[in-house]
């Protein structure tokens, strides 16, 4: 005796019925695959830079942090690095975002959509790309002769803080202009138009509402860079950061710390890790952690300060 | 089946290659331009053989019209037909386009706008404009309307002139004790209300509004055509709308732009006819327009 099918049978069947779809899974697996690998890598590399940090970290963190470059193994320390790659740093800042944003402004607001203006976003798309040790090189050809020139080469022939800040300033121009560029591009286009609309001239509709709209982009971006001059090292290598050691005068006056020698946190590590002998892997282990630290509070400045900006409207 | 109904019936929208009817010449002389036009008001703008171009694309063909004060006149007609474009010729706003060209004339008060040193700065500020989609600043409802009064230097009382603005956009009431809030927490139609207020904040002259209320929901586009006949007192208006009711309910004159194809075979805007509201879509004199406005195209 066969059982009438009706149609609510047949739609619950077809519905429930959990189909085994090995393509779908296998996919899926392979994709969390990747992501475990790429964790697994970073996961492994912090374990060991912790691992061999640890003794230093418990014997005199303070007396790490604040201790100057040295030969001795026990009485060596990254404040020298960390004050100068911060003078690094806020030199990139101060030369690279005002040209960086104004570039881009320039680019996005005032430039006539012409051959020639596309060739010069494509290029400078392009410089985003150019291997750091290039602008080391250029740096040494172009910033260092030029601070000689004018005087304040100290007595490391132009080879000092001020090369360095300007050379790193060259490298992360072209990424402050491509991310401030997207960011002023993301701006909607009826902004604008409702300020030319009211009679606000093209600085007022830039001023007043196309900048505060792009600000919490621009400003992301814009942190985003200065991790990244704080972490570069090969150009230093060539613009004379200090893989030794050296002590700065303690009463030597501003013009004297930048102009002299100097060194940075990432360099620090580079020469660290070329030393013999176990005292020094877990010194430069040391630096790697500062480091990061340095960096994930960067970020997260930037993360944070850009919600608030956003929270506002 | 007459050959009207056959064309309904095949769709056929309209753009022709024949010989495109000639809108009549308009003589340079003002007391006959206005006995034509059947009106005793003052004219604010002439506008003779204006044609816009983006690039090599020709949007607007040899348009001659006259606007005149404390009317409202739309501008109606298919998509692409450059009314729109036409519009935007009436502050400057194509200037903002890159590859805009605009020639011939369009005297306001007598003065060329596109004659030489002209800023279009300063022609925007006494001709205000309200967009087709509701744009107000991502700031407070006080700012939003502080901005335009700011920069063309008033030094007056701002708060009543936004007090002002607002009742005259009847937006005042809904928004008085919310005027620190942001503007992107009001409806489509408060937004669009704000729009209007901050385009009248600066006391223009001219209010030209495009598709105004596209975007939104019949009550708010109702609110918004009520305010117009408020403002029609004061302000010259000329609305761009894709609603032939409303063109009918609100404008005193219409003119009705069409597409044509130029001898290249490209689609260029064109104005057809141009009359008081209640001729041009009871009595209309072209053919074009009749069968646009009786829904066989557009």
């Amino acid at each position: 005796m066969a059982t009438p099918v009706t149609t609510a049978d047949v739609v619950a069947a077809r519905l429930t019925g959990r189909r085994f779809r090995p393509g779908e899974l296998a996919f899926e697996a392979a994709l969390l695959a990747a992501l475990l690998v790429s964790l697994l890598f970073l996961i492994v590399l912090l374990a060991d830079i912790l691992a061999t940090a640890l003794p230093v970290f418990r014997q005199r963190t303070l007396g790490f942090i604040s201790g100057e470059l040295s030969p001795t193994a026990d009485r060596a320390g990254v404040g020298t690095s960390i004050l100068g790659s911060v003078t690094i740093t806020a030199g990139v800042a101060v030369l690279a975002f005002p040209l960086g944003i104004g570039t881009a402004i320039y680019l996005e607001e005032y430039a006539p959509d012409t051959r020639l203006t596309r060739f010069i976003t494509t290029n400078i798309r392009n410089l985003a790309g150019v291997p750091s040790i290039v602008y080391g090189i250029l740096g040494f050809a172009i910033f260092v002769r030029f601070i000689s020139a004018v005087g304040l080469g100290g007595n490391v022939n132009g080879r000092n803080v001020l090369a360095a800040g300007f050379t790193l300033a060259a490298l992360v121009l072209p990424i402050v202009i491509i991310t401030a560029s997207e960011a002023l591009r993301a701006v909607p286009a009826g902004i604008r138009e409702a300020g030319f609309g009211v009679g606000a001239t093209r600085w007022e509709v830039i001023r007043h509402h196309v900048l505060p709209s792009a600000a919490p982009g621009i400003l992301t971006g814009t942190v985003l860079t200065l991790a990244r001059a704080f972490g570069e090292t090969a150009p230093l290598l060539l613009l004379g950061a200090v893989t030794g050691f050296f002590t700065l005068g303690a009463d030597s006056s501003i013009v004297d710390r930048l102009t002299s020698a100097y060194t940075a946190l990432p360099v620090t590590v580079f020469d660290w890790s070329r030393q013999p002998g176990e005292d020094f892997r877990a010194l430069a282990a040391a630096a790697i952690v500062v480091l990061l630290v340095i960096l994930l509070t960067a970020n997260s400045a930037a993360i944070i300060l850009r919600n608030r900006y956003e929270r506002k409207w | 089946m007459t050959a009207d109904a056959d064309r309904a019936l095949i769709g056929d929208t309209g753009p022709e290659t024949g010989e495109p009817p000639t809108p009549p010449r308009f003589s340079l002389d003002m007391a006959a331009r206005r006995q034509a036009a059947g009106t005793d008001a003052a004219v604010m703008f002439e506008v003779d053989d204006l044609n816009v171009h983006y690039g090599d694309f020709h949007a607007v063909f040899d348009v001659s019209l006259d606007i005149y004060e404390r009317q409202i006149t739309s501008f109606i007609g298919p998509s692409g037909c450059g009314k729109s474009t036409m519009l935007r010729c009436f502050n400057r706003m194509n200037d903002l386009i890159e590859g805009a060209r605009v020639t011939g004339r369009l005297r306001y008060h007598g003065t060329d706008l596109y004659g030489p040193g002209v800023d279009p700065v300063e022609v925007r500020r006494r001709i205000g404009m309200v967009f087709q989609k509701p744009n107000p600043f991502p700031k407070s409802i006080h700012e939003n309307i502080a901005f335009g009064p700011r920069i063309t230097g008033f030094k007056g009382d701002v708060d009543g002139l936004i007090e002002d603005s607002l009742r005259r956009a009847a937006l005042w009431d809904e928004v008085k004790d919310k005027l620190a809030e942001s503007a992107y927490a009001l409806s489509g139609g408060q937004q669009q209300r704000l729009c209007i207020a901050r385009a009248i904040a600066t006391n223009p002259d001219v209010v030209l509004m495009d598709e105004p209320c596209s975007a939104l929901d019949p009550i708010a586009t109702l609110r918004i055509e009520e305010l117009m006949q408020e403002l029609k007192e004061t302000y010259t208006i000329i609305i761009v709308t894709h609603n032939m009711q409303q063109a009918a309910r609100v404008s005193d004159r219409t003119a009705f732009f069409n597409v044509q194809l130029n001898e290249r075979g490209q689609r260029m805007g064109r104005l057809v006819e141009y009359a008081p509201t209640g001729k041009l879509f009871t009595r209309p004199d072209q053919r074009a327009t009749e069968d646009y406005i009786t829904g066989r195209f557009g």
